[in-house]
């Protein structure tokens, strides 16, 4: 019978992860046999028909981000794999590269003879040293057992290679175009989009960036097929994903869940409630960049749509609980901080909008803001809203500061009086 | 501070053999030499410890980059270092989850006990102290690295026994990595 949990089946705390011959018996590598049988447009067209949405925040259809790809014309065409998680409160990508590497190198070829790439990178954050040294080795024993090099899986004229790439820093690597100007040796600033990637990426050349988790979906879907696929979801959802609950929750993790769970099975279920003496004030659904959420939005499905409805975005779908002894004004203050840190100062609204918040927000913690403020506040989350920038950086660094506005603003004014009364 | 492109004092350095034989392993993955520069930068780095205008024009100088590109995306990763760093860099925490979990009385910890703060070396040259942006480890807050070990659930004691080790070899209990 085939797992209903395709991402982590592999996975057992403190077990070293599947070397190659361990990770075949169990079953891996059964989609590059599959798919180097198939048209690789027919791929595209199952993968798109799953219903797989993209796991890196955004959520677009991943075969549908496939199809835009141009017909091969005889030059290279890549896939980039975007492991530079860096959003704050997120760290699900780690999980897998750590744990189960061969499933992101099986993805990654089987994606590879869909989109009719001889050429893999993976972007990897550099401070991730454990999945560097793992996935070094998982790739040389790809090449060793003929899943990579010339003839791949025995289907002649697949050839591929599959290079590893250590970043150093920097969050706005993780914007698909300043990956791809990093990946270049470029300063990582953002590209102007269009073009897309998937016609004029990497080098000029058509490239798909896709997230660690989006890829290791591929392999399931293509050995056990759409039906299956579908299936593993809760009610009307497709599929399953890493969610996981950082924070003063009982046991903070993140877990392969059916999509569409609520955010209350997600908290209660999987991270065991609240720690004692703590209550749930707010909570961020999918990320820094995502706007607050509050507990009367608990049994909402962990649905992108729904999400949205409510004023938020589902992003990574790692949620971040605010607890009401942590100061949220604080905690705003901090993800302000963070964002104006990384910024990479390329346009105006944010090169200078979010260190002017980081101001405001640091002369109210020491009681030294005034009603103005609030109002400056306001204004700058439009200022920085979407279309106003380059990339989605500042867009997404206000949206804790817009909706921590709406939910908080008794803090926001208790701040102007008395400066922090937590401690 | 640095204005290497204009300096005529400052000439680039023979990088070693070992240096070179990285960097060209490097070379192979990528069409196109500019993109070797923040993996040569990277790999000058391990031996030397930090990047140094010389290492810089050094690299400029084999990979055929202009120097002021290069030195442009030196100074946009974080972890390049352009100034010395003491042997060990820790690297804190501090974003949202860390912070909520007491990072900023760690620090406060670190400085007292090795009297460094963000971004200073100790006077032995052993350690430097850094905050780094989230770590991707959010379930066990707080979290540090030092050099290329992470460490979590840190506690004060925790990140003395880590110091300790690093200093004079004293091991480190197993559950702390």
């Amino acid at each position: 019978m085939a797992t209903d949990k395709p991402l982590t089946k592999n996975i057992e705390e403190g077990r070293a992860p599947f070397n190659f011959k361990k990770y075949t018996a169990a079953g891996g590598y059964e989609s590059v046999h599959k798919v180097v049988k198939m048209e690789p447009t027919d791929a595209v067209e199952l993968v798109k028909n799953a219903g797989l949405g993209g796991r890196g925040g955004a959520g677009f259809n991943t075969g549908l981000k496939w199809s835009f790809v141009p017909p091969p014309d005889g030059g290279p065409r890549y896939l980039v794999i975007n492991a530079d998680e860096m959003e704050p409160g997120t760290f699900k990508d780690r999980l897998l590269i750590e744990n189960d590497p061969h499933l992101l190198i099986e993805g990654m070829i089987t994606t590879c003879f869909a989109l009719q790439s001889n050429c893999g990178y993976i972007f990897l954050r550099g401070e991730y040293t454990d999945c560097e040294e793992r996935l070094l080795k998982a790739i040389k024993e790809a090449y060793d057992n003929g899943m990579l090099g010339k003839n791949v899986a025995g289907k002649k004229g697949f050839d591929l290679d599959i290079y590893l790439h250590t970043s150093a820093g920097r969050y706005i690597c993780g914007e698909e175009t300043a990956l791809l100007n990093a990946l270049e040796g470029k300063r990582a600033n953002p590209r102007a989009k269009p073009p897309f990637p998937q016609v004029s990426g990497l080098w000029g050349r058509p490239t798909v960036v896709n997230n660690v988790e989006t890829i290791c979906n591929i392999p399931g879907i293509v050995t056990h097929g759409v039906e299956w696929y579908q299936a593993l979801g809760k009610g009307d959802y497709v599929g399953t994903r890493i969610s996981g609950v950082s924070g003063r929750v009982n046991k903070p993790g993140c877990w392969e869940v059916p999509v569409g769970i609520t955010f209350r099975e997600l908290l209660e279920d999987y991270a065991g409630g609240m720690q004692d003496g703590y209550e749930l004030k707010a909570f961020l659904p999918g990320g820094g960049s995502t706007d607050f959420l509050i507990p009367e939005h608990l049994d909402l499905p962990m649905d992108p749509g729904l999400v949205q409805k409510a004023g938020s975005r589902l992003g990574t779908s790692l949620i971040m609980v605010l607890d009401d002894k942590t100061c949220p004004v604080g905690c705003i203050r901090n993800l302000i901080k963070f964002f104006a840190h990384e910024s990479c100062g390329w346009c105006t609204p944010c090169r200078d909008g979010l260190p002017w918040v980081e101001h405001i927000l640091n002369n109210m913690e020491e009681g030294k803001g005034s009603l103005k403020d609030i109002e400056i506040l306001d204004e700058m989350t439009r200022y920085m809203g979407p279309g106003n920038t380059f990339c989605a950086l500042a867009p997404g660094a206000v949206e804790p500061l817009q909706s921590g506005l709406k939910y908080f603003m008794g803090e926001f004014e208790a701040h102007i009086n008395h400066g922090c009364s937590y401690n | 501070m640095n204005n290497i492109i204009a300096s005529t004092v400052v000439k680039a350095r023979e990088l070693t053999a070992e240096e070179i034989k990285e960097i060209e392993h490097e070379k192979t993955h990528y069409p196109y030499t500019q993109a070797v520069g923040l993996e040569a930068l990277k790999i000058v780095q391990k031996y030397q410890g930090w990047v140094s205008d010389e290492s810089l024009l050094a690299v400029a100088k084999y990979l055929e980059i202009a120097p002021d590109e290069l030195e442009g995306v030196a100074t946009f990763f974080n972890m390049i270092f352009r100034r010395p760093v003491g042997k060990h860099v820790i690297l804190l925490c501090d974003s949202v989850a860390c912070w909520m979990l007491g990072c900023d009385s760690l620090q406060g910890h670190i400085t007292k006990n090795l009297g460094i703060e963000y971004g200073e070396t100790t006077k032995d040259d052993m350690f430097t102290l850094l905050p780094v942006p989230c770590l991707g480890a959010c379930d066990k807050s707080p979290v540090m690295m030092i050099g290329r070990e992470t460490y979590t659930h840190l506690t004060a004691e925790k990140i003395d026994q880590a110091i300790a080790h690093y200093r004079d070899g004293t091991p480190v209990d197993q559950d702390l990595e």
